[in-house]
């Protein structure tokens, strides 16, 4: 069985449960600039570089990689949202990416197998990328608005350095997170598609998109069913959405998803809505009942966390979707959609 | 094209089109169905129509005129005809640019890039339309959304027929197939079906999903005198009809101009024959064409006679048809011509009553003078057209602005619209010497003295007059005896007071006590940026016997003042107001305030600038230089659009908000007009920036930052001093200063002025006299923003050459806006140094009256007021905090260091101060 069968298999009979963020659990560890530097030589300084963890801190990525494991995550993504060379050269590290998600995608590949090994329920690992700081379907100029600071073609490049690498190290998936552009996700999945023409076989991928208004399109301006349809011809092994906001704000928005979309839908939310302090107070309980809330409903069939949550968020979501049905894929009737900012079905 | 051409599918002829099976009931329209999904919630947000129309006016290649603006590069106006199209209801925009003098890919690319940037284009999907694959490719490289690649066939082959076919399914495209072959174009019904079938067959055997194939079997001329071309209509027909059966789920699609080329210069023959063909084809199934709606007629509308005759010819019913509608086109050809625009000029036929109020709500001011003119003759007394209907447009759009369904820029509109038609009838009523229309209430609004910034004040006045209240605005740099004067001599209601800068809350407190002195009662209303709740509860209400409420914002500002106007209500609204602030008081009594600690203890906790890794780096120039080389255009790149969209209280951060569910409309249309006017700023040169920057030889001492007169630092020409935060920190974090920023030995300091008002008086003294109240806020509001812009240019001016510390890439807009440069400015009165008398030192050292034409306020404000000033610090770890609250002991401190008194210290530290 391949991986995604694997999956596929498992969330038939159940919800599973995807792991928590690492950019809470690091800032949480208390990191010091030489714990991120270890042995790098370099006129950046590494400090908030989560990313270069992989290769100066291994054991506190596998570490928490472990807390979401022991709290009954089975999907666990790479702590490789910035290893990308666009957003590493913010910290002079463009020529490490390959290194970075090389190790990103072995540590997580040696904690799920171990657990796999001690206690033979499966698990996969999903290696993250994130949407990078730059986006290709709006003009960072005013003045200009048919400029783009980077290319469709340059974009599918760093990714396509990503993929490889992430591969290399032996995920399961290549989730595509945070999309606030879609077309920079378009350009991820194409270099996905490249890659896995490469290897000769199927390089399965997942897809998240983040919502910049409580309207629900993301910054590049799309609704929830836009996005789906405008990715749908990827097949994602699941699709959902993440980041955003806190439950209860992103609940109309599932709803909407998991009416169109033909996989299996996978949701991650902030732990609520920061505080003025920009940080997040919502209990694990909390959170737990709000996902709670959308398993009854039937709108889900991955759950984990996004920002401020914490692997008793983790933990706290799989006891409450422990023994619960996972929502039925639906088959919706076949009509072409096209999109641009907005969805439009037409009858065949 | 809805709006010019009734479809053909009038109402009643619905259903007798519907082809059959479609089952859905709705109407096969050539003329593409309007989507209709801006209000639905999540899910239901889907468009559909069962007859999909394509415009061709983004097309080189169909539309003269469209190809003429991109070979003169005209792409703001070519982008203007794709919003044309879509407001008009098209579903999809085909884009083609196959034409011999341009470089079609990069015209392509500009042109998707320019339209992606218009979210109410961007809304509908692009059809990528090319003979050439390169320029299809680069054009689904610029695309978000799902699009329709037109077109591929394997007129080479398989092999790369399925090559493009796998690139569209991987950049997630449908696909339009047109009916030819290694052979050659389909002609019969025969070979279009085995051509499509063949391609459907390879296209689904490779995956790509049958619902997302269309085919264009190919529309050729008919009655060209050729016998063998007759047959293409019903050829086309046939086809379509077997298509639709061996294809499952695909689409048919085709160029309808085509089959009427014979008759070119006919247009009343080819709208019949375009007509007579779509109510054929389309039962037959064909779901798509590409049209020109203002080339198609009503089906049961075309005179029987010559629908027989086109009927004859399309369907090939008998030898001589040809020549049968050739004998009589003649006839048709100077008749029945197109229908006026319906839609647009409806409302010009509606009772002048109902006329002035769609002109009140939609804020159009063309025809507001003919209007109330008109009405004015209907009635007895001028007045009544106040009191009649132009007061009953304002309820509207005073309700509508109250349920959150009108924005603020909207509204402003109204009221233009108002004010113009108060104008016309003044000179009426004024003639009638009659008393002024009953108003709910009269207000007297001013910018208290020292400050000079009326932007909320004017909104929140243009609003409560939109309500039906009289306002009389006393403007900036009032005085308090002035305010009172006025109270008394209008008889006033209630008194509103506004203002920008911290010094201005002193000044409230001061309007309030004297208002107490004078015996007054009326309310008196604070709003501005800096007021708030709290300060409100604390320091003014207390100064002052009546009732003084803080007001939020425009928005709240009709219910308050109508409340208080209401015999009935404003009782409770003041006993609650009371309530509220008297419990504030006692929370911020019972403390509850983060800990401060003492003065000695937070400088041992300064921050431990790293100058060992970072040295302070010696600028390219030091001394004092005057800014004037610099125009508005250079200035716009780098406007921060959030804050301008905050001014009119539509929040959201741009780009999006201009998508915005809620405001997007409103935002978009806002931005629009001030693209507008932006323009015109530049055209007509209506504002003159000028700047003037300084870099000093400097080193820190304690808490100040001593200034001088050249590299020897030996002769100090200022000592600045700053503010220290001592609140307590948890460990690890420093209790900051600026002054932390600057090196104890030898380092460097700047300073900055820059002003983008000098221009604006003559431009608002012209919009004040025009009753244009939008337009001047509109311009205050673009002033502020390239007054910041100017900042913002200037300061990255300064990192990269004249001070020279900054290295690398230069950032893109969005990086400077989230501060991702190296060092900062801070600016005298914001959260590093709160203090506003700084001011005076940073304008005494630059001169910054004679250089940047910038002078000061009593209370430290800056006039013009579209001008920021603050300080440069290089430093790489340099940051913006907030000072917060200081102790007595700094208080002390600081009024040392200043050289005042410790009463004039109170006075400005007062916001800082528990």
């Amino acid at each position: 069985m391949t991986a995604a069968e694997s999956l596929r298999a498992a969330a038939a009979t159940s919800i599973i449960v995807k792991d928590g963020p690492y950019g809470t659990a690091i800032q949480n560890l208390g990191l010091t600039a030489a714990d991120y530097a270890g042995q790098i030589a370099s006129n950046h300084d590494q400090k908030g570089n989560n990313d270069i963890l992989n290769l100066t801190r291994p054991d506190a990525i596998a570490g928490i990689c472990n807390r979401y494991i022991a709290a009954g995550a089975r999907l666990l993504a790479t702590n490789s949202f910035n290893a990308n060379r666009i957003s590493q050269a913010d910290y002079g590290m463009e020529d490490r990416v390959r290194e970075i998600n090389l190790a990103a995608a072995r540590i997580m590949r040696d904690c799920v197998d171990a657990a796999i090994a001690a206690d033979g329920i499966q698990r996969w690992v999903a290696g993250s990328l994130g949407p990078t700081n730059k986006t290709l379907s709006l003009s960072p100029r005013v003045s200009d608005p048919g400029y783009r600071e980077v290319t469709f073609d340059g974009v599918k490049d760093v990714y396509r350095e990503q993929i490889d690498a992430l591969l290399d190290g032996g995920v399961d998936f290549i989730l595509i997170e945070t999309v606030f552009d879609t077309l920079n996700a378009k350009a991820a999945a194409f270099a996905a598609a490249e890659a896995a023409d490469a290897l000769g076989r199927e390089v399965p991928v997942m897809l998240s998109m983040t919502l910049t208004d409580l309207s629900g399109r993301n910054l590049s301006g799309q609704t929830v069913e836009a996005f789906w349809h405008s990715i749908r011809h990827v097949k994602p092994v699941a699709v959902g959405l993440n980041c955003s906001f806190g439950a209860t704000e992103l609940r109309p928005h599932v709803q909407a998803l998991a009416r169109q979309a033909d996989t299996l839908i996978m949701t991650y939310p902030n732990a609520g809505l920061p505080n003025d302090l920009g940080a997040y107070d919502e209990q694990p309980e909390t959170t737990a009942g709000f996902i709670r809330g959308w398993a009854d409903e039937g709108l889900v069939n991955i759950v984990g966390g996004c920002c401020g949550n914490t692997p008793e968020h983790i933990a706290a979501m799989a006891r409450q979707v422990a023994g619960l049905p996972p929502r039925i894929i639906p088959h919706p009737e076949t009509a072409l959609y096209l999109t641009g900012l907005e969805a439009h079905r037409y009858a065949a | 094209m809805q709006r010019e051409n009734p479809s053909p599918a009038a109402p009643s002829s619905r259903v007798d089109l519907s082809p059959a099976g479609s089952g859905d009931g709705a109407s096969p329209l050539p003329a593409g169905e309007r989507s209709s999904d801006g209000a639905a919630g999540p899910g239901e947000g889907l468009a559909s129509a069962s007859f999909i129309n394509i415009g061709e006016r983004t097309n080189v290649t169909g539309s003269a005129a469209f190809k003429k603006l991109i070979l003169n590069g005209d792409y703001t106006a070519a982008v203007e005809v794709a919003r044309q199209q879509v407001e008009n209801g098209a579903q999809i925009i085909d884009v083609n640019m196959d034409e011999g003098l341009l470089d079609s890919e990069a015209a392509m690319v500009t042109y998707l890039n320019l339209i992606a940037a218009e979210p109410d284009i961007a809304r509908v999907p692009v059809m990528v339309d090319s003979s050439k694959w390169s320029v299809i490719e680069a054009g689904l490289k610029c695309l978000v959304g799902k699009g329709i690649v037109n077109s591929i066939s394997m007129k080479e082959g398989e092999a790369p027929f399925l090559a493009q076919a796998r690139k569209c399914l991987r950049y997630g495209a449908a696909v339009v197939v047109m009916a030819f072959d290694e052979q050659g174009q389909a002609d019969t019904a025969q070979r279009k079906v085995e051509i499509c079938e063949r391609a459907y067959k390879l296209l689904t055997g490779i995956g790509f999903p049958p619902e997302d194939i269309i085919f264009d079997p190919n529309i050729f001329a008919v009655a060209t005198g050729i016998e063998e071309h007759n047959g293409y209509g019903v050829d086309f027909i046939e086809a379509t009809r077997e298509i639709r059966k061996r294809c499952p789920h695909a689409h048919v699609s085709g160029g309808v101009s085509n089959l009427s080329f014979s008759f070119r210069g006919n247009e009343p023959v080819r709208r019949a024959m375009h007509s007579v063909f779509l109510y054929h084809a389309i039962a037959a199934g064909m779901d798509m064409g590409i049209v020109n709606a203002g080339q198609l007629d009503v089906y049961d509308a075309i005179d029987p006679e010559l629908r027989e005759l086109v009927e004859d010819v399309v369907l090939n019913r008998r030898a001589d048809s040809t020549d049968r509608l050739l004998a009589v086109a003649d006839k048709f050809k100077g008749g029945p011509q197109k229908a006026a625009d319906p839609a647009a000029e409806l409302w010009r036929t509606w009772p002048v009553e109902k006329r002035l109020e769609h002109a009140l709500v939609k804020g159009m001011d063309a025809f507001v003078e003919v209007d109330t003119e008109e009405a004015r003759l209907t009635v007895a007394r001028p007045i009544e057209v106040i009191e009649g209907p132009l007061m009953a447009g304002m309820n509207v759009v005073g309700d509508l602005f109250g349920s959150g369904k009108m924005f603020l820029p909207q509204v402003v509109k109204s009221a233009r619209v108002m004010k113009k038609a108060v104008a016309h009838l003044l000179p009426y009523i004024e003639a009638e010497k009659t008393e002024g229309a009953s108003s709910k209430g009269r207000i007297i609004m001013a910018t208290v003295k020292g400050d000079v910034h009326d932007i909320g004040k004017n909104i929140v006045g243009v609003v409560l007059q939109c309500n039906n209240f009289e306002v009389i605005d006393l403007g900036v740099m009032v005085p308090a005896q002035t305010i009172l004067d006025a109270a008394v001599k209008h008889d006033a209601d209630m008194i509103g007071l506004s203002g920008l800068i911290t010094p201005s809350l002193d000044e409230m407190v001061h309007v309030a006590s004297e208002m107490s002195r004078a015996g007054m009662t009326m309310p008196l209303l604070i709003g501005g940026a800096t007021t708030s709740r709290v300060h409100t509860a604390l320091r003014i209400a207390p100064a002052y016997e009546g009732p003084v409420v803080h007001v939020l914002d425009a928005s709240r500002a009709v219910g308050v003042a109508g409340t208080l106007v209401s015999d009935t209500l404003k009782a409770a609204l003041v006993a609650e107001t009371a309530a509220e602030y008297e419990k504030i008081r006692i929370q911020r009594a019972g403390g509850g305030q983060s800990a401060l600690v003492p003065l000695a203890q937070a400088r041992e906790n300064a921050f431990p600038t790293d100058f060992i890794a970072h040295p302070p780096v010696k600028p390219n120039f030091v001394g004092t230089m005057t800014i004037d080389d610099v125009t508005v255009e250079m200035l716009i790149p780098y406007i921060d659009w959030t804050p301008f969209f905050r001014a009119w209280e539509l929040h959201g951060n741009y780009p999006a908000i201009l998508t915005d569910e809620v405001v997007g409309a409103s935002a978009s249309s806002l931005f629009a007009d001030a693209q507008v006017m932006l323009k015109t700023i530049v055209a007509e040169n209506w504002l003159h920036p000028k700047g003037v920057i300084a870099i000093w030889p400097a080193r820190r001492e304690g808490d100040d930052v001593v200034l001088f007169a050249d590299e020897s630092r030996s002769s100090a020409v200022k000592r600045l001093p700053f503010l220290r935060q001592q609140i307590a920190k948890r460990d690890g974090r420093a209790n900051m200063c600026l002054a932390d920023f600057i090196h104890p030995e030898a380092d460097w300091l700047g300073g900055f002025a820059v002003q983008a008002g000098e221009g604006i008086d003559v431009q608002l003294a012209r919009f004040k006299a025009g009753h244009d109240d939008y337009n001047d806020i509109l311009l205050k509001a673009l002033a502020d923003r390239l007054a910041e812009a100017f900042a913002e240019y200037l300061h990255e001016r300064v990192r990269r050459e004249i001070w020279g510390h900054e290295k690398g890439n230069k950032q893109s807009n969005e990086d400077l806006i989230r501060e991702r440069y190296t060092g900062i400015r801070p600016a005298p009165g914001y959260p590093a140094c709160p203090e506003h008398s700084l001011k005076t030192h940073l304008f005494d050292l630059m001169n910054v009256e004679a250089r940047a034409g910038i002078t000061l306020t009593d209370s430290f404000a800056m006039w013009p007021t579209a001008a920021v000033s603050g300080f440069y610090f290089a430093h790489p770890e340099s940051a913006y905090f907030g000072v917060a609250r200081v102790g007595p002991d700094q208080l002390e401190d600081y009024a040392a260091r200043l050289g005042v008194s410790r009463e004039r210290a109170t006075q400005l530290l007062r916001p800082n101060l528990d």
